[in-house]
Parts: C-alpha cells; sequence; structure tokens
C-alpha cells in the first residue's frame, strides 16, 4: 500500500493537472469564437468575387480561358496543400488530417509534393520522409490575409510555370464544437460548374445573369487580377476554418482530461481517506492494547 | 437616388452604405461613378477612394484590386483596405521609413524581393499621405 503521503502528492498533481487542462480548454474555447468570426467575415469577399469570375469565365469568345481555369491534358506533378495545427494536445485532429491526405493522395500516379501549414504536419510527413515543398509555422490565430498571403502566390506561380498541373488542398473543415471533417479538393485549375438550384459546392453557380459590362482595361486583365486572389483566398479560408477546428478540438480533448482528472482525484482521495482511517484506526489499537497491557500489570 | 457602395477586403467588410458619388483610383485613371453608371468592370490601383454622402466625405486607401459597378450598386473587391480614419500616422510613418532604410542599406537582388519592398513602401507612402491629406481637410473644416 502506497503511504499517505505519497498518495497527498499525486493528488495534489493531479489536480493541477486538471486546473491545467482547464486553463487550455478556456484559451482553446475563446479562439473558437475568434476563428469563426474570422471565417465569415471572408464571405462577403468570396461572393464578390466568386460572382465577377464566373461572369467573366461565361463570356462568349473566351474560349482561351486564363491559364488559371485550364485543364492540363497530362498530369504531370501534383502539389497538395495540407494545413494541420502547430501544436499538440488537440486529439484527433493532427492525425486525422494526415490520414485523410494520405487516403487521398493513394489514387495519384503522378508524384506529389506537399506545402505543408504546421509543425504538426511538417513533422508527421518528415517523418513518411515525403516530398516537402514548403513550410509555415507558427501563424498566429486568427491569421490576416497578409500572413498568408505568401502561400498562394507560391501556389499560384508554380501552377502558372508549369511546375505542378494540379492543386489541392487538404484542410479541416469546420462544422460544429463537436464535428469537424477533413476535406480534400483540388482549387487549381478552378474548375466552374453549373448546377440547379439547390446544389451546394464552392465552385457552383446558379447565376445565369447576362449584364453587359464594360472592361477596364479588358477581361484577361481582370482575370488576371481576380483569379490568383480567389486561390489565395480559398487558402485563407481553409486555413481559418482549421484553426477553428483545431481550437474546437482541443477544447474537447481538454475537457475530457478535465473530467479524467476530477473523476481520478476523487478515486485517490476516497483510496487517501480511507488508507487515513486506517492507519487511525491501527493507532487507536496500539494504544488500547499498551492500555490494557499497562492495566493487567497493575493488577498483577 | 443614392447608390449602395461597399468596399469589402479579403478578411471583413471595410464599408458599406449609400453614397451620393465615388470616386476610384481605376487603373486608366481616376474614375468617378454615380447612379446609373452603366456596368463596368475595372481594376484599381494603388490610391485613395472617396465616397460622398450628402455633403460628407469619407476616404479609403486602397492597395489595387477590383471594382464592379452595376447601376444602383458599386462593389470594391479591395486589397488591404482601410478607412483613413483608421490609420496610424505613427505606424505608417515608421512603416515608411523601415522600408526606405531597408531599400537604401541593403538593395535587394532579387527581383521578387525588389518587387515586394517596392510595393510596401508605395503602400506606407499612401497610408501617410491619406492620413495627412484627410486631417488637413478636417482641421479646416
Amino acid at each position: 500500500m502506497t503511504s499517505p503521503r505519497e498518495m497527498r502528492l499525486r493528488i495534489r498533481s493531479v489536480r493541477n493537472i486538471s486546473q491545467v487542462t482547464r486553463a487550455l480548454e478556456t484559451v482553446s474555447a475563446s479562439k473558437v469564437r475568434k476563428a469563426v468570426q474570422a471565417v465569415q467575415a471572408t464571405t462577403p469577399y468570396a461572393e464578390k468575387a466568386w460572382k465577377v469570375l464566373v461572369h467573366l469565365a461565361r463570356q462568349p469568345g473566351h474560349t482561351s480561358l486564363h491559364p488559371l481555369l485550364t485543364e492540363r491534358e497530362q498530369i504531370r506533378r501534383i502539389l497538395v496543400v495540407m494545413i494541420s495545427g502547430d501544436r499538440g494536445l488537440a486529439g484527433a485532429y493532427n492525425v486525422n488530417i494526415l490520414r485523410h491526405t494520405l487516403q487521398n493522395c493513394l489514387d495519384f500516379t503522378s508524384p506529389i509534393s506537399f506545402v505543408v501549414v504546421g509543425r504538426k504536419g511538417r513533422d508527421l510527413l518528415w517523418r513518411r520522409k515525403l516530398n516537402i515543398l514548403a513550410e509555415f509555422s507558427n501563424l498566429p490565430s486568427p491569421s490576416s490575409f497578409a500572413d498568408v498571403a505568401a502561400i498562394g502566390t507560391l501556389v499560384v506561380n508554380g501552377f502558372i510555370n508549369e511546375d505542378f498541373d494540379q492543386v489541392y488542398l487538404a484542410y479541416t473543415e469546420f462544422f460544429t464544437m463537436l464535428t469537424q471533417r477533413p476535406v480534400f479538393r483540388l482549387i487549381l485549375p478552378l474548375k466552374v460548374q453549373y448546377a440547379p438550384e439547390g446544389v451546394k459546392a464552392y465552385n457552383v453557380t446558379h447565376s445565369r445573369s447576362s449584364a453587359v459590362f464594360t472592361y477596364e482595361p479588358d477581361q484577361t486583365e481582370i482575370l488576371n487580377q481576380i483569379v490568383p486572389r480567389f486561390t489565395a483566398l480559398q487558402i485563407y479560408k481553409a486555413i481559418l476554418s482549421s484553426q477553428a477546428s483545431e481550437h474546437a478540438a482541443r477544447m474537447v480533448a481538454m475537457r475530457n482530461a478535465t473530467d479524467n482528472a476530477l473523476e481520478l482525484m476523487t478515486q485517490l482521495q476516497l483510496e487517501y481517506n480511507k488508507v487515513r482511517q486506517q492507519m487511525i484506526t491501527n493507532d487507536m489499537l496500539d494504544i488500547a492494547g499498551g492500555a490494557e497491557a499497562l492495566v493487567t500489570g497493575l493488577h498483577r | 437616388m443614392p447608390i449602395r457602395c461597399e468596399i469589402v477586403s479579403q478578411d471583413r467588410i471595410v464599408y458599406q452604405g449609400p453614397a451620393d458619388i465615388v470616386v476610384l483610383p481605376g487603373a486608366d485613371g481616376m474614375m468617378g461613378i454615380l447612379p446609373n453608371h452603366s456596368p463596368v468592370l475595372a481594376t484599381l490601383q494603388f490610391g485613395v477612394i472617396t465616397v460622398r454622402h450628402r455633403g460628407k466625405e469619407q476616404y479609403f486607401t486602397v492597395a489595387g484590386g477590383v471594382v464592379e459597378v452595376q447601376p444602383d450598386q458599386v462593389t470594391v473587391l479591395a486589397d488591404a483596405a482601410e478607412n483613413v480614419e483608421e490609420i496610424n500616422l505613427q505606424r505608417a510613418e515608421e512603416a515608411k521609413r523601415r522600408a526606405e532604410e531597408m531599400m537604401s542599406k541593403t538593395p535587394p537582388t532579387d527581383a521578387d524581393e525588389y518587387l515586394r519592398l517596392q510595393a510596401a513602401l508605395r503602400r506606407s507612402n499612401l497610408w501617410v499621405e491619406a492620413a495627412r491629406r484627410y486631417r488637413q481637410r478636417r482641421s479646416k473644416s
């Protein structure tokens, strides 16, 4: 049996752990809220940019579309942008996104390069000896657009220079506090799809308006401006969504940890009380025994 | 009838409201948008957007972007847009000084790096000038 002193130490350390995990939980909770707000703040720009983009892409006589919209016949190289977290202690968050990414990559026959956001993802890919082209770590949370614009530039330039023929984005979509799902999707070449009302996806449009615009300076120039920005924005949005997911996952993990610590504490406390009571009983017995011996000694 | 004017940057809505006239720094020169303007899609360059409504003017700095004009609506998709009132003059001046210092001390050999530095310099210049101009106007009125 462990000594009461040791048990006291254990109880204290478990209590400390529960305090730390609870603090982490609170911090994550507030960060989730901020990240979700940041995701929502990108929506107006994304919607407007998409509208303009769709409009331009549908122009008649615009057969040779912008290079970023053109599908290539031969897929020689593929780039995957994977977004993970910088830190652990977030449940299965980092492992999930990695597993999902690698599963999707199994189908590819062409060589794959990775651009990875987050230290954890980098380490995991590194360990598998995969080809990492660039790494972006220690982004602030929530990040501002300026923090991540470089990733968009890198991806767009790489695509235009034909360093890769397809670019995929792997990130974790935030649904609710309790559900986050890894997502893997093509971002370049950008495909504009038409679908009936009701179908929702990032690259589906329902609008068929045909307002006649004047272009200044011209359509290509405007597409040149807007397509790279839209791509960068998608990456930005994915990063924000992933950050929200990471914090939510961490919050849930920490809540579980706190609960477990508290449970362990009650158990230990109970055990400690028993040991303590046992000791008192033993002492009492000793005293009683001693007194008994004295009394019988006197009587003799 | 005023036009609806929206200025959105990638991470927020900078301005949303009615306007009697919007003056934009278009790629080919300044353009003033009045209500019932014919539809235009245009790119923007570095400069200041002026939004006037009922005699009151508001200024926004913008570092390039795209504008969509419709008869009743002006939508600016801006890269890094700020309301002039929000600009921290001290910080802007500091950024300008830093950019100038880097330009003169260690001129970058890489073309990309050079362009980026030049863009930073232009941006901070724009902030400083816009903030000064705006403040002058306010002190007169």
